[in-house]
């Protein structure tokens, strides 16, 4: 007891010196944490990772790793968007969008002590496109038919030539990791800033400081700071948040808005809310000509008219406020504005207004009797809502809709299904009236989306696979697709990609409601972290992370 | 009748009353939602808080008490009774009969009921009311739940048939039908109000689990399934005490259900 008091005095009389300690203690401790090695980072993968080959990469356990472990010769700073340097020193595209030329570093190593040069780089682009590997990062570089070509210039100059032009050319590197074309370590072999050492399936992955690691920071010190970073593979995330909770993890890569906000009511200094991410969520009517729904019906979905009416029914505020805890920003169209260069800003905001959307309805012939709307022909408007089993926040979205429908008489019945079972309804037999799901988008190039776009596309999907577009609209959209897509000339492409944006949010094929945002937890004892909305939000400068003795 | 009984009967009738009184209790409804009060603690104008889309959780469990506790028992019923007609039969007629009967059951019995629920569940219609929806998930869980019970009344059948009374009743010239009802079947019924009485707590779990997986009851309308779902992810018991009421009312009506089905047994045996 006396031993208590006499601590909690000597604490008050010493509270100005320990506060000033503490802040310079705070100053020293990333500091001796690099100096004496900056620790170890540990976190979750949600999967078991597919593939160590950077190449064949196609699953999201896989990306973290190669992105901790591969070298690339240009890298998307997922803070600024802008494009830096890797590798390569600089990088010069052609005009037409087809070449592209590279001036590498020299004298670097891989992390088993291999010579690095524009050799290295050929092979990667021969493996990337080779057609036997079906490489998921190679798909993005096929812009027509015909071979890559590669010219090695010097050891440190290169440049890649494709048989048609490809949007955002030089941005597409970002994804590449560069592969030994002499090691006999093969694809283990990396110049990231760290190595794999140990794998244990379905349990971890470690990985260590790639010695030969090319970069240093500011001062001259080698990066990066951390001695090692162990992944656990744990798919469960009420497992993954109560080790965080117990200190076994620094890093929380994505949390959805509930447990965001349990851990803030605790420790709120461990939560980052790093704003709207470029995920949106969305609900979308089923025009499929040969779908197996009754025709007034179809009538209805395939009017702009009527979308338009049910978009302005629903107080998006609401979805934002009440499902994602005001963690989600009610959506404008296609793009987030987190997209800060191809976002269009002239977009303006979604209305909410029952009274409009009802006097539009009406204007088109729909009348509300006794609390029920119906249509011309004396059909009562009811449709289903289907969205995935398991997704708290779409089914919550699902009946906040429902409800908001239902004051202007229309009945929403919501159904939750497994997700195969609504993959096979959505892609197969098209037997479905309207669905909410998301997009997860990684790309920041509309490019990466000219497979929602496109009308003849599978992933087109309130009508996909079309053999011609069936709408003026949806030809307008595809020529503007293509035309960006086959341009070099930045303005022209985001001119055009403005417009598909307008059209989209005229025509509202997809009612688009919330942009979620990217939330986080990140421990104290992390140093240096700035959690930002691109993939992978929490850990994008992991080679300047340190950690400090826990 | 002891004591736990009777506390098991006047628990029962207690909630069933409240359950159907929910309409005078609460009549604001399962589905009027106070978006500017999601997550409320309990208060006057809402006794056990509301939950994440501002819905009046007293009103949500009378209502889910009703669904649940009204269709459980009319689910029971349909197993029972599929379970007297293809066990008691084929127990009655034996030999090959009995054989092919068991194989089915066994058959049924080796399937997983859960994923067969959820196939069930997506192959039906979309556009379905919600009340109609809830028929629906009871009538599937009813139809799909009579093995078990099956292959008691096979086997208690089958000692009937050789028993002195109906040996006696067939030298008598009584055969076929006319047997079976008159002399097997009124034998059959103490197993078959056990097998009743045991299927309600069992139907009523099933629904939970399959609200559990968002795949029971449509929304809005509630179920204990539907209400249990709020728990998932709860950190402690003393975080929000008030989301365990749904919990302890299926503790307590699970409870007193087997309470009067030991008394079941005891008559039937």
């Amino acid at each position: 007891m006396k031993l208590y008091e006499r601590k909690r005095v000597g604490m008050a009389r010493s509270c100005g010196k320990a506060i000033a300690i503490a802040i310079l203690g705070l100053e020293f401790l990333g500091l001796s944490a690099m100096a004496q090695g900056g620790g170890e980072l540990r976190f979750c993968l949600r999967s078991e990772p597919k593939t160590f080959d950077p190449v064949k990469v196609d699953d999201d356990a896989s990306a973290a790793i190669r992105y901790l472990t591969g070298g690339v010769l240009v890298r998307v700073n997922r803070q600024t968007q802008e494009l830096e340097p890797g590798l390569a020193m600089s990088w010069k595209v052609s005009k037409d969008g087809r070449q592209i030329a590279f001036r590498l570093r020299s004298g670097i190593s891989f992390s088993d002590g291999t010579a690095f040069s524009a050799g290295d780089v050929a092979y990667t682009i021969q493996r990337l496109m080779d057609p036997a590997l079906h490489s998921p990062t190679g798909d993005a570089f096929r812009s027509g038919a015909g071979n890559v070509e590669t010219k090695v210039i010097s050891s440190t100059q290169i440049s890649i030539t494709f048989p048609a032009p490809v949007a955002g050319l030089d941005r597409l590197f970002d994804q590449v990791a560069i592969l030994s074309e002499h090691s006999p370590k093969r694809e283990m072999a990396v110049l990231g800033p760290f190595m794999v050492a140990d794998y244990k399936p379905g349990s971890t992955v470690l990985l260590k400081r790639n010695p030969n690691y090319w970069k240093t920071d500011e001062q001259g010190r080698k990066l990066p700071y951390l001695d090692s970073i162990r992944l656990d593979v744990q798919p469960n995330r009420d497992v993954e948040m109560l080790r965080f909770k117990r200190g076994e993890l620094d890093l929380i890569n994505s949390l959805d808005a509930e447990y965001f906000d349990k851990l803030a009511s605790t420790s709120p200094q461990q939560v980052r809310d790093a704003g709207p991410s470029l995920d949106s969520e969305q609900l979308w009517f089923n025009e499929v000509t040969k779908a197996p729904i009754p025709g007034y019906k179809k009538t209805w979905f395939r009017s702009a008219d009527f979308r338009r009416a049910i978009s302005e029914a629903i107080n998006r505020d609401d979805l934002s406020r009440v499902v994602y805890h005001g963690h989600a920003q009610p959506a404008e169209g296609p793009f987030s504005p987190a997209n800060k260069f191809w976002f269009n800003g002239k977009l303006t905001p979604q209305p909410y207004s029952p009274d409009a959307a009802l006097k539009a309805l009406q204007a088109d012939g729909f009348r509300l009797e006794n609390g029920t709307l119906k249509d011309k022909d004396g059909n009562e408007v009811v449709f289903s809502i289907i969205t995935n089993a398991g997704s708290k926040p779409r089914e919550r979205m699902a009946v906040l809709i429902q409800d908001d429908l239902q004051k202007i008489g229309i009945h929403v019945n919501v159904v939750t299904l497994d997700f195969p079972s609504l993959i096979e309804r959505m892609t197969q037999s098209f037997d479905y009236e309207a669905i909410i799901l998301g997009l997860t988008n990684v790309d920041l190039d509309p490019n990466g989306e000219m497979n929602v776009w496109l009308s003849s596309s599978e992933n087109h999907q309130w009508n996909p696979q079309q053999k011609t577009p069936e709408t003026p609209w949806e030809a307008e959209i595809d020529s503007l697709m293509r035309a960006q897509a086959s341009s070099s000339d930045v303005k022209k492409r985001k001119a055009a990609f403005d417009r598909v944006q307008e059209i989209v949010v005229e025509q509202e094929p997809f009612i688009f409601l919330i942009n979620k945002n990217a939330l986080s937890a990140v421990s104290a004892a992390v140093h240096g972290a700035s959690p930002v909305i691109l993939s992978p939000q929490t850990f994008w400068n992991a080679e300047r992370l340190t950690v400090s003795a826990k | 009748m002891n004591l736990w009984r009777k506390l098991a009967w006047v628990a029962l009738a207690l909630v069933l009353s409240a359950s159907i009184s929910a309409t005078w209790l609460s009549p604001s409804g399962y589905a009027k939602q106070y978006r500017d009060v999601t997550n409320a603690v309990p208060s006057r104008s809402h006794w056990l808080g509301t939950d994440d889309l501002g819905r009046d959780r007293f009103a949500r469990v009378l209502y889910g008490t009703r669904i649940s506790l009204l269709l459980a028992p009319a689910a029971a019923l349909i197993s029972t009774l599929m379970a007297a007609f293809i066990g008691g039969l084929a127990g009655y007629l034996g030999g090959a009969w009995a054989r092919l009967a068991m194989a089915v059951t066994d058959l049924f019995l080796s399937l997983p009921w859960l994923f067969l629920l959820i196939t069930a569940r997506a192959l039906m219609p979309l556009n379905v009311s919600p009340v109609v929806s809830v028929m629906v998930t009871f009538m599937l869980l009813g139809l799909l739940g009579w093995t078990s019970a099956a292959r008691v009344l096979c086997a208690t059948a089958g000692s009937l048939r050789t028993s002195d009374f109906v040996r006696q009743a067939r030298a008598a010239g009584l055969s076929g039908g006319r047997l079976f009802w008159i002399h097997v079947m009124p034998n059959l019924r103490p197993v078959l109000y056990a097998q009743f009485w045991i299927s309600i707590p069992v139907f009523i779990l099933s629904e939970a689990n399959l609200g559990i997986l968002g795949l029971g009851v449509a929304e809005p309308m509630p179920s204990w399934g539907s209400l249990l779902k709020e728990l998932e992810g709860m950190v402690s018991v003393g975080e929000e005490p008030w989301k365990f009421v749904p919990l302890i009312l299926l503790v307590v009506v699970v409870t007193s259900f087997q309470l009067l089905l030991s008394r079941q047994e005891e008559m039937a045996a």
